[in-house]
C-alpha cells in the first residue's frame, strides 16, 4: 500500500471535517477521492500533502511516516483546481522551479523540462507567460511542474473543476493515458461521478466526513453499500420499497404479472439517445430510462397503461432489501 | 495605491494600446484623451517647461554657477542623500509592516491601520512642531537632535512612511496563498518561496512606494524645517536652499536647483523602474 492514512480527525473550529477516517490508497493506481462539496475530501487530500495538519491519526507514504512532515519533505505533487501557477515565471521556469530550487545541473534541467513539455503537449509554448495559456493548457503546465520533481505521489484537488465541460473531458481521458504512460501513484478529488467512474481505478466516496465505501467503478455502481453512494454514484428511482437505477427497469405492455407494477406514461423525454420515461403508479412516480430503439419497438406514447418491472438480470433488488426501506 | 495598480498593470496596458493602436479612437476616447492631455500640460508639463526656461535664461554659465555653489551641492548632497537612505529603510520598513497588517492577526490591528495614515493626514508644519517638541532641545524624551543631519533623516522617515505600506498592503493581500503552497509542495523553504514567488509579486508595489517616497523627500520642507535649523552646508535641504533663493531675488538660481533636482528625481524614477523589471523576470 502507498499511502496509509489511519484513523485522521480534522476539525475547523466547530465543523468536524475528517471524522476518524482511514483508508489505504494502492501503489501505482489511479484512485479518486468522490463525494458531494464540504463533505472533507479536499482536507485528506491536503493532509496527505502536508498542507494541513490532522488533529489525530496518521498519514503513511510508501513506509515513510509522513505525519509531522512538512510539505517540502514529503516528495509529493500537488496541483490545484485554479491551477496556483508562478504568474511571473514562463512556462518553461514554472515546470523548471522545483528542480531549480534542488540546484540540478542547468542541462539536467532543461533536458527533464523539454521531456515534459513534450508530455504534456506545451513544447511550442514553453517561453509564454502563464496569463497568455488557455485553462486547459495552465492545468498540463501545473501538472508538468508537478511531476518534474519526480514525486512519490501525485495530488490532484478537482484539477478539472474550473475548465468547462468539453475541455474537463478531454484532460480527463488525457490524464487517463499519462497516468499509464507514467505509472505514477495518483489521488484526485472529483465531485463529478461521472469523472471518477470513468478515469480512476478505485474510488473512495467520502461524505460528512466519513468514508462510505472504497472500491472499484463496477463495484461501487453495481453494489453500493448503502443508499448515499448508490444515489450519489449515478440516477436511481424508486419502484415500490425498492431503490433502482433507472436503466434498470424494464417496461412492458402485456397482462398484469406479480412482479411488475401497473401504471400510466405520464411524460417522455429525449435526451440524444436515452429516452426517459415517466410512469405514475398508485402511489408514486417511477422514472425510466429506455434507448431509443427500445422505446420505439414498445411503440407506446403518453396516457397508455405500462407495467413496471426491475429487469431480470439485475440483482440490484435482491442483494440491498435491507437498506432500501430507508429510501 | 493607485500608482501601484498602474505598475502592475503596465504589461496589460501595453497589450490594449497595442491592440487599439490599429483602430482609430472614437469619439468619446478621443475627447477622454484629449482633456487629459490638456489636464497633463497646464498641470505638470507646462510648469516644469517653465522650472527649465527660468534656469536657461541666464545661459549655461549661470546656470553652472548656480548648481556648482558650494552651499548648493551640499544642499542637494544632504536632501538626495537622506531621500535615498530614507526610500531604502522605507522599503524594508513599509514590507514588513504591509506583510504584518496583512498576514497577521492581532489586538490592535484596526487602529494601527488607521494611525499609518497619519502622517499623510497630518499638515507637515504640525509635524514638523511636534518633532521640534519630542527631540528638541528641550525633549522630553532626553533626545535632542535640534539642528543635525539626524533630524532631516526623522523627518524624511515620519513623512514618508505610508507610501511603501499602503502600495505593497492591497497586492499582497490579492496574492493567492495556494501558489505559495504549490511552490512549497515543490520543495521551497519559506524564505525561497518569500525570495522566488512573493517578492517578484510585490517588487512592482514597492517600487512604486519607493518612488513616491524619495520624492517626497526631496520635496519635503514643512517637518524638518523646524528642527533641523536650516543651517547652511550642514542641515541646509534644497527646498529650504531654493526659497532662500527666492528671497534673495535670485529667481534663475532657484530654478537652476529645481531644474537639478528634477532630472535627479526623473533618473530615480527610471532607475526603480529597471530594477523593477529585473527583480520580476529574475523570479
Amino acid at each position: 500500500m502507498s499511502i496509509e492514512i489511519a484513523n485522521v480527525t480534522k476539525r475547523f473550529g466547530g465543523f468536524v471535517a475528517l471524522d476518524d477516517v482511514s483508508v489505504s490508497i494502492p501503489s501505482g493506481q489511479l484512485t479518486a477521492l468522490l463525494g458531494p462539496s464540504g463533505g472533507g475530501k479536499s482536507t485528506l487530500l491536503r493532509i496527505i500533502a502536508g498542507l494541513e495538519q490532522a488533529d489525530s491519526g496518521r498519514v503513511t507514504i510508501e513506509g515513510l511516516d509522513a505525519t509531522n512532515l512538512p510539505p517540502q519533505k514529503r516528495n509529493v505533487g500537488f496541483v490545484f483546481q485554479h491551477y496556483a501557477a508562478f504568474k511571473h515565471l514562463s512556462v518553461r521556469r514554472n515546470v523548471a522551479f522545483g528542480l531549480e530550487i534542488r540546484k540540478r545541473p542547468k542541462d539536467e534541467v532543461r533536458a527533464r523540462v523539454d521531456e515534459l513539455l513534450a508530455l504534456v503537449h506545451l513544447r511550442q509554448f514553453a517561453d509564454r507567460l502563464p496569463s497568455q495559456l488557455s485553462g486547459g493548457q495552465r492545468q498540463r503546465m501545473a501538472l508538468a511542474r508537478a511531476l518534474a520533481v519526480e514525486p512519490t505521489v501525485l495530488l490532484l484537488d478537482e484539477p478539472f473543476g474550473a475548465l468547462d465541460a468539453k475541455v474537463r473531458k478531454e484532460l480527463r481521458d488525457w490524464l487517463r493515458r499519462l497516468h499509464d504512460e507514467v505509472n505514477v501513484t495518483t489521488v484526485f478529488v472529483t465531485h463529478d461521478q461521472e469523472e471518477a467512474l470513468e478515469v480512476a481505478d478505485e474510488i473512495v466516496v467520502i461524505n460528512e466526513g466519513r468514508v462510505e465505501q472504497i472500491g472499484s467503478p463496477d463495484e461501487l455502481y453495481d453494489q453500493p453499500a448503502n443508499d448515499f453512494v448508490m444515489r450519489f454514484l449515478g440516477p436511481v428511482t424508486q419502484l415500490g420499497q425498492q431503490l433502482v437505477r433507472p436503466h434498470d427497469l424494464q417496461i412492458h405492455t402485456g397482462t398484469a404479472d406479480p412482479a411488475a407494477v401497473t401504471g400510466r406514461i405520464t411524460r417522455v423525454t429525449r435526451i440524444g439517445f436515452e429516452i426517459r420515461v415517466e410512469v405514475t403508479t398508485a402511489d408514486q412516480i417511477v422514472t425510466v430510462t429506455l434507448t431509443r430503439n427500445e422505446f420505439l419497438s414498445l411503440g407506446v406514447q403518453t396516457g397508455d397503461t405500462v407495467q413496471v418491472q426491475v429487469a431480470e438480470q439485475v440483482h440490484i433488488g435482491a442483494a440491498y432489501p435491507q437498506t432500501l426501506g430507508a429510501a | 495605491m493607485t500608482s501601484a495598480t498602474l505598475v502592475t498593470d503596465r504589461p496589460a496596458l501595453k497589450r490594449r494600446a497595442a491592440q487599439d493602436g490599429r483602430r482609430l479612437l472614437t469619439r468619446v476616447s478621443g475627447l477622454g484623451l484629449g482633456v487629459a492631455m490638456l489636464w497633463f500640460s497646464l498641470l505638470v508639463l507646462i510648469p516644469l517647461t517653465a522650472v527649465v526656461v527660468t534656469a536657461s535664461t541666464g545661459g549655461w554659465s549661470q546656470f553652472w554657477q548656480a548648481i556648482t555653489n558650494e552651499q548648493t551641492i551640499a544642499a542637494i548632497r544632504l536632501t538626495v542623500g537622506t531621500a535615498l537612505l530614507v526610500t531604502i529603510v522605507n522599503v524594508v520598513m513599509g514590507t514588513l509592516i504591509a506583510w504584518v497588517l496583512v498576514r497577521d492577526r492581532f489586538f490592535g490591528k484596526r487602529a494601527l491601520e488607521v494611525l499609518i495614515d497619519l502622517p499623510f493626514a497630518l499638515p507637515t508644519i504640525v509635524a514638523g512642531l511636534v518633532l521640534l517638541s519630542l527631540y528638541g532641545h528641550n525633549s522630553p524624551l532626553g533626545v535632542d537632535i535640534a539642528n543635525t543631519r539626524a533630524a532631516v533623516f526623522l523627518a524624511f522617515l515620519f513623512v514618508t512612511l505610508p507610501f511603501v505600506v499602503r502600495t505593497v498592503q492591497p497586492v499582497l493581500a490579492e496574492l493567492d496563498k495556494e501558489v505559495e503552497e504549490a511552490a512549497m509542495s515543490l520543495g521551497a523553504s519559506r524564505f525561497t518561496v518569500f525570495r522566488r514567488i512573493i517578492l517578484p509579486a510585490l517588487t512592482p508595489a514597492i517600487a512604486a512606494g519607493a518612488a513616491l517616497s524619495f520624492a517626497r523627500g526631496v520635496s519635503e520642507y514643512g517637518s524638518l524645517v523646524l528642527l533641523s535649523g536650516n543651517l547652511p552646508m550642514r542641515t541646509e535641504v534644497t527646498s529650504v536652499r531654493i526659497l532662500s533663493s527666492i528671497e534673495n531675488d535670485n529667481l534663475d538660481s532657484a530654478a537652476a536647483v529645481a531644474t537639478i533636482l528634477l532630472a535627479i528625481s526623473f533618473a530615480v524614477i527610471v532607475i526603480l523602474d529597471v530594477i523593477q523589471r529585473r527583480v520580476v523576470r529574475r523570479g
